[in-house]
């Protein structure tokens, strides 16, 4: 699903038959449907014989992925359910190269004859594309595995939980943020289990099971008498998880101006403060632009490290594969190969990975059948890595693919997504208050709220949920209309130290949107709560009259 | 799937509603075909061609709604589904905002579909492709783009006897050029129906235009500056617009059409007098479908008349609540322009900035509509009325409803197509004062 379809199913509590209008959401169906699994030597068997029939026609590498996508989705307002779906897609999508070029097809008709047929479309338009190729695709070695699998370490699945306990959990939600003052909310638990098959010619035949959840609401309270809203979104952070991130224990919990979950989520208590605060919000100091120290929660700094970070060090962004739509990248070859460019300063150190328990990227193996592992990106402050595929790898002397490719179904052809990219936290104790007591003149942002950045992502905008002042190393009372903007390389050259491992969480998204047609993916970003100096802060505020 | 003629459509949903037991039964069937290639550094990068089909079937006992789909149209599987559906709307818990399934209507006839989109082979999607791939080539410039097409079918039917069919078919397509060195970037983009109305080459000479003539830009000063937006780049503000007429939304007091004590600004000026944005399903520039999901009709609908907000769209509950019509939010939409081109906008310009495409954008303040975003692969300023030197790209804080209220000038009406939401629209070039830029960005 993309972003702004879930957009609109969170605005509009759109009918069943609505979502299933949208190819990805794939076709509905009843819930115990989705606890049913597929044969694995059923999947092989239909695997071999797209392998086979490409490699008939021509073909001198393939891979099949044979996806089953389950996504639950649980819509209430105030009290009312206004939809439970169940969806279910399931396909097939085949990758060759022939006459050195990528070709692509895919079906949902699963029998023989149709398999091989998509196989052969597949030979059929890399054959025909590769007259306009200018070089023809060098892949990077890799081993087969042989019949492999993963599964996601989850405690419960979050099918297995009954659609009336959700539905009670929200509706529960809901009823404290009303009785908190809130004048409407609109909650939603999302949950997808990926059931994915990968073959390739390499000897690959890798099983994966991953699951994910997001519980998730919008807060409105409004002024009857001057017409003003105002909006509190939840700090949850969508997770790789199962039902168990909803069963907050009181270590999973930090207390603050407000409180921060780490792990596990208590979501009727954050509705409960939402609807507080939203209130508060609409009493708040409008901010006085100009420029202030940032301390940034990770509930907030995850977008920014996902925007100004995971997107500029993507490969295929710096080679210019994505100059149509998404961009390039300030990040060019020349600042990688100088081993001096400095990305940020020493306190910033950022890892790529798809290992971290918990992450929405967490994955075995990704989707062209390569092992996951960890890497830097920024050491020290440089930059040292980017995310690589199999037919890049050669291109940054690189003698194995870095494990991120990968598609948003069986439909959408593979390619180059983000791993999880995460801000190390420091070494030394340091705890939040111990940042914010070095502040004189600053603002705490909880929370992620607007954001935008250019297309080769130097310049950013960002705004928040929750915005505190801080004078003198104290936290002054809450602002408003508060955005700030910056040069990516400035800012993270501005970074004045982080918060120790203990303040560690991840934050994430369900849909970073790339590539023509459009894929989402799920990703996490790490950190620690993060001091920024001196960054330029505008006032949002107009009139429209 | 192939795509099903009327009578095959309609001879489906029937056998399908005849094994409805429920109080209400509702079928939906959607189902085509669709290719594309993407290109980048002069090069094809990826395709593919994706098939796809489904059958939607909701029943209602009482204000209780079960929805199960399928994309097996046997017998035995059509029955499963009914079935499914039925035992589905059984489980569920009561819709206190249910509403009963329509009763027949009357559509026009649709005129979305173009034979020559649908019969597309992927050597001619391939030539479409060279054809582009040359103008870069030639130019010693570097191409990345992105051509896609697709037809499909769709078609309802309901216990009540409402019966719907469409067929449609589109081809968007979408070029950025760049210089070699990466100091130069230009854009274009394409929507049709009809794949024969589209030039890749003729869009690719604009976009190779703008590369080198982008080159060296100058960084002039973020404020507020007069700017020439073309379509592609208005039609990512304007589009917020329509997306916000929601009238629960502003009934609700949460949307910028929403006012203090529970009021809305329906029927209040709120733009310049020479804008009015309607929708047509039937305009021949650009047709859309003539009836929605839920079976209502597509009609010709001002929304913004002279500056005046003239009508919300309603979900079916929220019409029925409110006791109005029930106006479906349109497809896509039309915004009346002048007779000038852009060029004699440029002309009449002392002082300017042309803006190629506008990206990134989000919402800042759902309050106000403000908007954030950048300029992006062609910004030129405009002096004497004449372009004078390429400039640096701008991040923009703007809200659409104030932008026009700043209107100096209206261009000829042209199809463009929305890089954030993909959609085609009819829009004018606009002059605009007062367009409030706030950083400069180094982005090519």
């Amino acid at each position: 699903m993309k972003r702004r379809d879930f957009i609109h199913l969170a605005g509009m509590g759109a009918s069943a038959a609505v979502l299933a209008g949208i190819p990805s959401f794939g076709k509905a169906i009843p819930p115990e449907r989705a606890l049913e699994t597929i044969d694995v030597a059923q999947k092989k068997q239909m695997a071999d014989v797209a392998l086979n029939a490409a490699r008939s026609k021509g073909a001198t590498y393939t891979d099949v992925r044979i996806g089953r996508y389950l996504n639950q989705f649980v819509i209430t307002r105030e009290d009312k359910v206004e939809n439970i779906v169940n969806t279910e897609s399931y396909g097939m999508g085949v990758r060759v190269i022939a006459n050195g070029g990528w070709g692509f097809a895919a079906t949902d008709k699963l029998d023989k004859d149709s398999i091989a047929k998509t196989a052969e479309l597949a030979v059929a338009i890399a054959k025909e594309n590769s007259r306009l190729l200018s070089e023809p695709v060098q892949l990077v070695p890799q081993k087969g595995y042989g019949e492999v699998s993963w599964k996601a370490p989850i405690e419960k699945n979050s099918f297995e939980v009954p659609v009336k306990e959700k539905v009670d959990l929200l509706l529960s939600v809901n009823d404290a943020a009303i009785k908190g003052g809130a004048n409407y909310i609109n909650s939603f638990l999302f949950t997808v289990n990926e059931q994915k098959y990968f073959a390739s010619t390499d000897g690959s035949y890798i099983d994966q099971d991953i699951h994910r959840i997001w519980p998730t609401f919008f807060i409105t309270k409004i002024d009857a008498a001057t017409g003003k809203f105002e909006t509190r979104n939840a700090l949850s952070a969508p997770m790789g998880m199962g039902y168990e991130y909803l069963n907050a224990r009181p270590q999973d919990k930090i207390k603050g101006p407000t409180t921060l979950y780490k792990g596990r989520y208590d979501m009727i208590e954050d509705a409960r403060a939402g609807a507080q605060q939203a209130g508060e919000k609409l009493k708040a100091k409008s901010v006085e632009a100009g420029k202030y120290d940032l301390i940034l929660d990770p509930s907030h700094l995850w977008l920014t490290i996902h925007e100004s970070v995971g997107h500029p060090t993507e490969l295929d962004r710096v080679l210019g594969y994505e100059a149509n739509f998404a961009g390039t990248s300030f990040l060019t070859l020349d600042k990688w190969e100088s081993k001096k460019f400095n990305f940020g300063n020493k306190n910033v150190n950022l890892f790529a990975d798809k290992q971290q328990i918990g992450s929405l990227g967490a994955v075995g193996y990704d989707d062209e059948g390569v092992q996951c592992g960890r890497w830097d990106l920024v050491k020290d402050g440089i930059l040292v890595n980017y995310q690589a595929i199999r037919d890049q790898a050669h291109i940054i002397g690189l003698t194995a693919s870095q494990g991120c490719c990968y598609a948003d179904s069986w439909s959408s052809v593979q390619f180059q997504r983000m791993p999880n990219v995460s801000l190390q936290a420091s070494k030394e104790k340091r705890s939040v208050d111990d940042l914010i007591k070095n502040v004189e003149k600053g603002i705490y942002i909880i929370g992620d709220g607007s954001f935008s950045i250019d297309q080769q992502r130097y310049n950013f905008q960002f705004g928040g949920q929750l915005y505190y002042e801080i004078k003198n190393g104290k936290i002054a009372g809450m602002l408003k209309d508060v955005a700030y903007q910056a040069n990516t390389h400035e800012f993270w050259n501005s970074c004045a130290g982080t918060a120790d491992e203990s303040d560690y969480r991840l934050g994430g998204s369900f849909f970073d949107g790339k590539g023509q047609p459009s894929q989402s993916s799920a990703v996490s970003h790490g950190s620690a709560t993060t001091h920024f100096k001196g960054v330029n802060v505008i006032n949002t505020s107009r009139n429209i009259g | 799937m192939p795509i099903l003629t009327k009578d095959e459509a309609q001879a489906l949903l029937k056998k399908v509603l005849s094994y409805s037991k429920a109080e209400q039964c509702e079928v939906n069937i959607y189902g085509g075909d669709s290719g594309n290639i993407r290109y980048a550094r002069n090069s094809v990068s990826t395709s593919g061609n994706i098939s796809q089909s489904t059958l939607i079937v909701s029943s209602a006992f009482g204000k209780k709604l079960g929805t199960a789909t399928i994309n097996e149209f046997d017998d035995a599987s059509l029955q499963k589904v009914v079935k499914r559906s039925e035992e589905l709307a059984q489980l569920a818990p009561e819709n206190p905002e249910f509403v009963p399934f329509l009763e027949p209507q009357k559509y026009a006839e649709p005129i979305t579909f173009v034979q020559a989109t649908a019969s597309i082979t992927p050597k001619q999607r391939t030539d479409a492709v060279a054809q582009s791939l040359q103008v870069s080539k030639d130019n010693k410039q570097v191409a990345a783009g992105f051509f896609e097409d697709n037809k499909a079918f769709s078609a309802m039917m309901n216990s009540k006897g409402l019966f719907a069919y469409n067929t449609a078919t589109n081809v968007n397509f979408s070029v950025t050029v760049r210089t070699a060195d990466g100091k130069g970037s230009g854009y274009a983009t394409r929507g049709y129906n009809d794949f024969t109305k589209l030039d890749t080459k003729a869009a690719t000479e604009i976009a190779t235009q703008k590369s080198m003539k982008s080159a060296a830009a100058k960084a002039i000063e973020p404020g507020k500056y007069t700017v020439i937006l073309e379509p592609a780049a208005a039609a990512v503000l304007l589009e917020r617009i329509l997306f916000d007429l929601d009238a629960r939304q502003a009934d609700e007091g949460r949307s910028s059409f929403s006012k203090a004590g529970g009021k809305t600004r329906l029927g209040e000026k709120l733009m310049d007098e020479r804008v009015t944005i309607y929708s047509d399903p039937l305009n021949p520039e650009l047709p859309t479908s003539t009836w929605n999901g839920d079976g209502r009709p597509h009609e010709k609908t001002t929304w913004i008349e002279k500056g005046v907000v003239k009508n919300f769209s309603y979900s079916r509950y929220w019409a029925q609540k409110k006791n109005v019509k029930a106006i479906p939010s349109p497809n896509s939409f039309i915004m009346e322009g002048g007779t000038k081109s852009l060029q004699d906008l440029i002309a009449g310009t002392k002082k300017g900035i042309l803006v190629t495409r506008l990206w990134y954008i989000r919402d800042v303040d759902p309050q106000t509509l403000l908007l954030t975003g950048l300029t992006r692969d062609g910004t030129f300023y405009i002096e004497n009325g004449k372009i004078q030197y390429p400039i640096k790209n701008f991040r923009f804080n703007e809200s659409p409803i104030i932008m026009l209220n700043n209107l100096e000038e209206l261009g000829a009406v042209e199809r463009t197509v929305s890089v954030e939401s993909n959609n085609n629209y009819l829009i004018p070039p606009m002059k605009i004062r007062d367009f409030t830029f706030t950083s400069l960005s180094d982005a090519i």
